[in-house]
């Protein structure tokens, strides 16, 4: 059956608190820990930052924790500005990038912070994408053609053009296809939000000559049909995509070119 | 390490390959979808209309052809869209093999036979028997 409950050794304990001393603008961030070497459970840190000396986004708060306060903390990120996808986490129970994310935007009260959901974690905010890239991998993310290769590059109208916008923006920070619970329970064969874009950006690329093969890779139950519209993916996308509406216009194609 | 760990990611996240199908199932799923929306509606209308008129009334509402024919495309269609429902839910959430197999047999078995029996008993009062 699919797991509702953490097993006993994923159970979250309570961490340790690093107060900070005479802040003058003191925000409290509890941010979940845990580390592969040393046997412990997971557990929630608290530090408290003063954001009078700190930058306005989240990523900043974490880079000023483990610069200042616990070097310790483990992350990933990259360029700070959105387009690398590295800093992806759950932030205030929202998918997002740390980078693009204000701290003020947070609710009120503490700031949780916990790695991206349901997918294996390698050390506390940083989870172990390999699979999801597996699955990018797997839908051969580039361009393929029959024809033979031109003196020069393949041409594009600006209206063909047009049919990317939406679709060549995704970064691959995986927040929607694990804010995805159909992604949780049959990740292993459902190819999720962001790939299932990815894949739809090939498939409407008026460049590309392998279309039919495309959609007969996709044509899966677990694959593609695991989508119930849940719509998790566009409202997690820090880039303000809609993979769901991707995914809708693949089951429109591949009925399409059967007869009804 | 274990011998799985030795095989490629790119082996797991292929897998068995594509079914090639789903895109009937999907597209059954719609149809009925469709048909249940103005048959429910015909469905609850008579209902409504018959809810105090005891055994007689619903006996002659059922034994009239043009209702009996709605009430068995009505049943169909239910049980059919049924089927295909329970079968997402149970291909989503059970993930032990042999019990997602025998629950999946087992829907379809239930819902066809849910599915006779409901016509049988349109047909007899239809028919007269």
């Amino acid at each position: 059956m699919a797991e509702f409950t953490l097993p006993k050794n994923s159970k979250i304990q309570p961490g340790k608190h690093f107060p900070a001393q005479g802040a003058k603008k003191p925000r409290t961030f509890r941010i979940y820990r845990w580390s592969p070497d040393d046997g412990q459970n997971p557990r929630i840190d608290t530090y408290e930052v003063d954001l009078a000396s700190c930058g306005p986004m989240v990523l900043d708060a974490l880079l000023k924790i483990k610069n200042e306060i616990d070097p310790t903390l483990t992350l990933r990120r990259s360029c700070r500005e959105g387009i690398c996808g590295s800093c992806a986490m759950n932030i205030d129970g929202t998918n997002t990038l740390a980078c693009t994310k204000a701290i003020e935007e947070c609710a009120g009260g503490d700031v949780k912070i916990y790695p991206l959901p349901h997918m294996p974690v390698v050390k506390d905010l940083v989870p172990d994408l390999t699979h999801f890239y597996a699955q990018f991998a797997s839908i051969k993310p580039w361009l393929r053609t029959q024809s033979p290769a031109p003196d020069r590059e393949r041409l594009q109208s600006p209206e063909d053009r047009k049919h990317l916008d939406g679709l060549y923006e995704c970064i691959l920070c995986a927040c929607c296809s694990t804010s995805c619970p159909s992604y949780w329970w049959n990740g292993d064969k459902y190819l999720g939000p962001a790939i299932l874009l990815q894949a739809y950006r090939w498939i409407v690329d008026s460049r590309d000559e392998d279309t039919g093969a495309r959609l007969d890779d996709l044509e899966d139950p677990f694959k593609l049909y695991r989508c119930h519209t849940i719509m998790n993916c566009a409202r997690t996308c820090p880039k303000g995509l809609n993979p769901a509406k991707a995914i809708a216009e693949i089951k429109k194609l591949i009925v399409q070119r059967r007869a009804a | 390490m274990s011998a799985k760990d030795l095989r490629h990611p790119i082996k797991r996240a292929r897998g068995l390959g594509s079914a090639q199908s789903g895109v009937g199932h999907w597209w059954t799923q719609r149809v009925t979808a469709v048909a249940l929306v103005a048959l429910g509606l015909w469905f609850v209308v008579n209902v409504l209309r018959i809810v105090h008129g005891g055994f007689e009334a619903a006996h002659a509402l059922v034994s009239r052809p043009f209702n009996a024919v709605l009430l068995i495309a009505f049943v169909a269609a239910m049980f059919w869209h049924a089927a295909l429902g329970l079968q997402v839910v149970i291909e989503d959430y059970v993930h032990t093999r042999w019990k997602e197999v025998s629950l999946l047999v087992l829907v379809k078995f239930l819902a066809v036979l849910g599915a006779l029996a409901s016509v049988l008993a349109v047909l007899r009062i239809a028919l007269g028997a």
